[in-house]
C-alpha cells in the first residue's frame, strides 16, 4: 500500500488505538466491590447509628468501655473497613468524571488514596487502641 | 502513547447534556445520591475525630463532647445522619435496579419518593425516639 499524505495514523480508528490501553482494565471488580461493600454497608450503618446514639452524651469513661467491647470494635472496624473501601471506589469515580486534565486529576487522585489510607489507619488504630488499652 | 489532540476530519453532533434536559425526580435523586456520597466522604472525619478523641483521654473527648454538644455540632450530626440514611437508601434503590427490577415508569417514580420520603422519616423517628429515650435535650 502506497504511504499516504498524512502518514499511517489516519487510517486507524480511534477505538483500534485505545484497545487494550484503557484505564478499565480493573473497573468490573470495583463494579462489583462498590456493591459488595453497600449490601455490607445496609447492615453495618444501621449498627453504627444505633451505636452512636447509645453513646453520644455518656463520658468518657462509658465510651472508651463500650468502643473497646468485643462485639462493638469488631463492627466499627468492619463499618470503617467497609465504608472507606466503598468511598475510595466512589471518589475515584467522581474524579473521573469530573477532572479531565491529566495532572490535576491524578493529583486529585493520589489525594483520594492517601486520605482513604489516612482515615482507615486512623480509625482501625483508635478502635483497636480502645480494645487492647495503653 | 495515548495522544488526545487527533484532529476532527469534521464536527460530530454530542450528545445533549445535564441543561438541556427537564429536572426530574430521578435525576435530582440521583445528583443526590452523588453529593451525600462525597459528604459522607468527608463525615468520615467527624467519625475519626470521635474514635480518636476516645482512644486519646478524657481531655481530648472533652473538646469533641463540647464540638458535638454545641448548636453547630448537633446540626452536623443530625445532617450526617439523614446523609448516610439518604444515601444507604439510595443506594438500595440502585441495587434494586441492579437486579432489573423497578423500572417502570410508576415504579422508579415511587422508589425514588420513597428513599426521600424514607429517610426524612427515619432521621425524625431517630433523632426523637434518641431525645425520648434520653429524657430531653441535654
Amino acid at each position: 500500500m502506497s504511504a499516504p499524505v498524512n502518514g499511517p495514523r489516519q487510517y486507524r480508528t480511534a477505538a483500534r488505538r485505545v484497545r487494550g490501553l484503557g484505564s478499565a482494565r480493573t473497573g468490573t471488580s470495583h463494579f462489583i466491590v462498590q456493591r459488595v461493600t453497600s449490601v455490607a454497608l445496609l447492615v453495618l450503618s444501621c449498627a453504627f447509628i444505633v451505636m452512636v446514639v447509645a453513646l453520644i452524651g455518656r463520658n468518657h469513661a462509658a465510651v472508651v468501655q463500650i468502643l473497646g467491647s468485643p462485639l462493638v470494635a469488631i463492627l466499627m472496624l468492619l463499618f470503617i473497613g467497609a465504608s472507606i473501601y466503598h468511598m475510595w471506589i466512589g471518589m475515584q469515580e467522581i474524579i473521573i468524571d469530573y477532572v479531565h486534565d491529566d495532572a490535576p486529576k491524578f493529583a486529585a487522585l493520589l489525594a483520594n488514596t492517601f486520605f482513604c489510607v489516612l482515615t482507615a489507619v486512623a480509625c482501625t488504630f483508635a478502635i483497636l487502641k480502645l480494645s487492647f488499652g495503653v | 502513547m495515548a495522544e488526545t489532540s487527533t484532529p476532527r476530519l469534521k464536527p460530530r453532533p454530542l450528545s445533549p447534556h445535564l441543561q438541556i434536559y427537564r429536572l426530574t425526580l430521578t435525576m435530582a435523586m440521583s445528583i443526590v445520591h452523588r453529593i451525600t456520597g462525597a459528604a459522607l466522604y468527608f463525615g468520615i472525619l467527624l467519625v475519626a475525630w470521635w474514635l480518636l478523641a476516645a482512644a486519646s483521654g478524657p481531655n481530648a473527648y472533652a473538646v469533641f463532647e463540647s464540638f458535638i454538644g454545641s448548636l453547630i455540632g448537633r446540626l452536623t450530626l443530625f445532617g450526617y445522619t439523614w446523609t448516610l440514611i439518604h444515601h444507604g437508601l439510595g443506594g438500595l434503590r440502585h441495587l434494586i435496579w441492579d437486579m432489573g427490577h423497578g423500572f417502570e415508569e410508576k415504579e422508579r417514580e415511587m422508589l425514588t419518593l420513597a428513599t426521600l420520603i424514607g429517610s426524612i422519616g427515619l432521621t425524625i423517628v431517630l433523632w426523637g425516639g434518641g431525645y425520648l429515650a434520653m429524657g430531653g435535650a441535654r
